[in-house]
């Protein structure tokens, strides 16, 4: 299988193992070949021909991103019917796409732009020849626009291999080809987890984010309101992408101040829920571990998950953690124990949070999260809706200056920040759970043995003499394995599972910024690691803030009125979906 | 996107014996399943194919792809009586046109169409190689030659019971 090959593209010699296809080996000499259904996390599918290449004595022109190199292959990139054919195929889909490209949610972020530019696409030729689609609002978290589609079929591969949810689907031939959710259903009619992934991997503006951005402008603007922010862990390693920062850099102070600069009347941090689901979450596990009750238990924070959960594997929805999500457990403090505090009428409070995720646009609207008396958290901003709201209202965000969080609920320790990588969840539990069963300082701070991309990671942790299994998926199909595991009685004897909707976690929910970069997941990864080595409080129970919550409202963690304000219950609230 | 929906009566027993015919659960068998299931019913009901995926393990979502891409599966009812209107070249000298006119005015539908008393499917197709006939029309498996629109209506009604 290691066998190397030699071929000849553009004529320069490149050796690569075989296996490899033109569009990598092309990659490896600098060559860029333009593709347009071909993307990293996917397979390859050959669908839009714009990677097109000549193979010297070939019949007709090759798609790069699937034609396995041979020895002695001869390839050429850049020859005149080369040129041609992918001018020609750009011409074609831009006669059938919107020439809405001003007032696009991806206008400058859009790959068909980006080809048709750099190809030098002058003219249209072509009349538009399919029919007009009708625009998909149904769902909470995404916004369908068939009618720019170019039918790549990114969405549908990665619902269907990553996410094993299969949502979408090709309908019809010819001009009416449409890709869809089963029968035309509007995405909140089917078994779709809004994870949001197929809004980041579409090339073109056909899935975006729904925009809430001016419910948060209009609470802004009204002055009976009092408008608090709260940012997730993985916002501030992400939103920097949006103003030309590289991925992985941390901007906190600078998010905060350009919050700030909006108008929020406070600012605070997701980062101290996330600590306050540690002490709940850690608290809850020992419980179960000792009573051997509903084990393994698994995490609960990402929503796409937990939809999925709920729509997939309804009978086990005993295994997840009771604790809400730190978002929804924000929600329900800000509006009580915040509000006490700082003599505010929760009525009067408007809850918005800085999101990575798209399910947490529906998360928010459930029944059970009103624990306050209100709705816990009013308005989800994505990450990407972020960005655009600061250009939109003229934040220089390279010139800002850093500023620190609002206090009483804007401290958060390291093992909060890294909730936002795969493994973090777990990783900020072990922390807690460790020194709370042992009553000793942890030798080392990192489990550095639970990091990492690897789709589904176990190991055993050792707690001082208490032996656990724990177990870490990322991404649905992942996801999946586990579930099927435990339904055949958990042979692996894990004990612990965090499961989060997107891979690679939160760092790459569906509402982070859209980018080219193939290892965009590990350096945000790193962003977040490097921003916890670099923080004095790295365990979550070590939070003097969470320390306050408990010992002046909350009493202790799983006490009853945590279980009134911070746990919920699980059930399907998804309709009749077509699963 | 079709008629089928999810609030159908259907005999989902009558998917048994297709079923049976297909143990071996294999990506393979989409089609012949499909293909069975319509023969069953006349058409692709939702709750045929709800049971089908759960059948076979597949997406419903794949199934609605393979069942709109292809020409020989339908989602919604075909009538008791199928006609196919003849609009090969020698049919269309002899006013063939006229004809059909003449069979969507007195059914109701368009080619495509079921009437909704699900007496009749209108088709039409491009020559059944009986020139010698035209203009011609089958009705089921009986040709009917050397048509004029006045006689249209006495053809149909023979097909009332």
């Amino acid at each position: 299988m290691s066998k190397n090959v030699t071929l000849t593209i553009d004529n320069q010699t490149v050796t690569v193992p075989a296996g490899v296809t033109i569009w990598g080996a092309a990659r490896k000499l600098g060559i860029n070949i333009p593709t347009l259904c071909h993307h990293f996390d996917v397979k390859p599918y050959s669908g839009c021909r714009v990677c097109v290449v000549e193979v010297v004595g070939g019949r007709a022109l090759a798609a790069a991103c699937s034609f396995p190199v041979t020895d002695g292959l001869v390839v050429l990139t850049n020859s005149p019917k080369v040129r041609e054919a992918r001018r020609l195929v750009v011409e074609l889909l831009l006669a059938n796409h919107p020439h809405e490209c001003l007032t696009c949610d991806r206008n400058q972020n859009c790959e068909l732009q980006k080809l048709a530019l750099d190809l030098g696409v002058k003219e249209i030729r072509f009349e538009k020849a399919k029919p007009t689609w009708e625009i998909d609002n149904t769902s909470p978290s995404l916004v369908r626009d068939p009618n720019k589609c170019v039918l790549c079929g990114r969405c549908v591969r990665f619902c269907s291999d990553k996410q094993t949810c299969a949502v979408y689907t090709f309908a019809n031939r010819g001009y009416s080809s449409i890709v869809t959710p089963a029968f035309g259903k509007g995405l909140r009619e089917v078994a779709c987890t809004l994870c949001g992934q197929c809004s980041v991997i579409c090339p073109v503006g056909a899935i975006t984010v729904k925009d809430d951005t001016e419910l948060v402008l209009n609470a802004i603007d009204d002055p009976e309101k009092v408008v608090i922010v709260q940012t997730a862990p993985s916002v501030r390693v992400a939103l920097g992408e949006m103003f030309g920062e590289a991925p992985g850099s941390i901007v906190t102070g600078k998010m905060v101040a350009g919050l700030k600069r909006l108008g929020f009347d406070k600012v605070l941090d997701t980062n101290f829920t996330a600590d306050v689901t540690i002490m709940e979450e850690a608290t809850e596990f020992l419980h179960r571990l000792e009573a051997n009750k509903h084990m393994p238990m698994i995490t609960s924070c990402s929503p796409g998950w937990i939809n999925f959960m709920e729509m997939f594997y309804p009978e086990l929805v005993e295994h997840h953690s009771s604790c809400k999500s730190p978002q929804q457990i924000f929600g329900a403090l800000v509006k009580t124990y915040y509000a006490e505090l700082e003599k505010i009428d929760p009525a009067k409070i408007v809850s918005v949070s800085i999101m990575p995720c798209t399910a947490k646009k529906f998360e928010c609207t459930r029944p059970e999260m009103h624990a306050s008396g209100f709705q816990d958290v009013d308005i989800v901003l994505t990450t990407r809706e972020l960005g655009k709201l600061l250009k939109s209202c003229g934040v220089d965000f390279e010139g800002l200056k850093p500023l620190p969080y609002d206090p009483v609920m804007g401290i958060g320790t390291g093992a909060a920040t890294i909730f936002g990588n795969t493994g973090g969840v777990m990783e900020a539990a072990l922390r807690t759970a460790y020194e709370v069963v042992t009553k000793k300082t942890l030798p080392a701070v990192e489990f550095t043995q639970i990091r990492g991309l690897g789709g589904l990671r176990e190991a055993e942790i050792d707690l001082d003499g208490t032996k656990i299994k724990v177990a870490i998926a990322h991404g649905l199909g992942n996801a999946r394995q586990v579930m099927e595991l435990i339904k055949a009685g958990n042979p692996r004897k894990w004990h612990f599972i965090e499961v989060m909707a997107c891979p690679g976690g939160c760092i790459s929910g569906g509402g982070q910024p859209i980018t080219s970069d193939i290892n965009y997941r590990a350096k945000r990864i790193r962003g977040l690691y490097d921003d916890d080595r670099h923080l004095s409080l790295r365990k979550s129970h070590e939070n003097p803030e969470v320390q306050a919550l408990y010992k002046n409202y909350l009493q202790k963690p799983g006490g009853e009125l945590s279980h009134k304000l911070l746990h919920t219950t699980y059930h399907n609230p998804h309709m009749d979906l077509y699963t | 996107m079709g008629s089928t929906s999810p609030g159908q009566t259907v005999d989902l027993t009558k998917l048994e014996p297709v079923f049976e015919k297909f143990v071996d659960v294999t990506k393979g068998s989409l089609i012949p399943v499909l293909q069975a299931a319509q023969d069953t019913y006349g058409y692709l009901p939702f709750k045929a194919l709800e049971a089908i995926a759960r059948h076979l393990k597949t997406p419903i979502s794949q199934i609605y792809g393979v069942v709109t891409f292809y020409a020989q599966f339908r989602l919604t009812p075909r009538g008791k009586h199928i006609i196919r209107s003849c609009q090969g070249t020698a049919c269309h000298v002899r006013n063939s046109a006229r004809i059909l006119e003449t069979l969507k005015t007195t059914l109701g539908v368009k080619p495509g169409g079921t009437t909704e008393d699900l007496k009749f499917t209108l088709e039409t197709v491009a020559c059944i190689g009986a020139c010698s006939l035209a203009p011609v029309m089958m009705v089921d498996t009986d040709a009917h030659g050397r048509l004029r629109p006045d006689r249209i209506s006495k053809i149909l009604d023979s097909y009332s019971n």
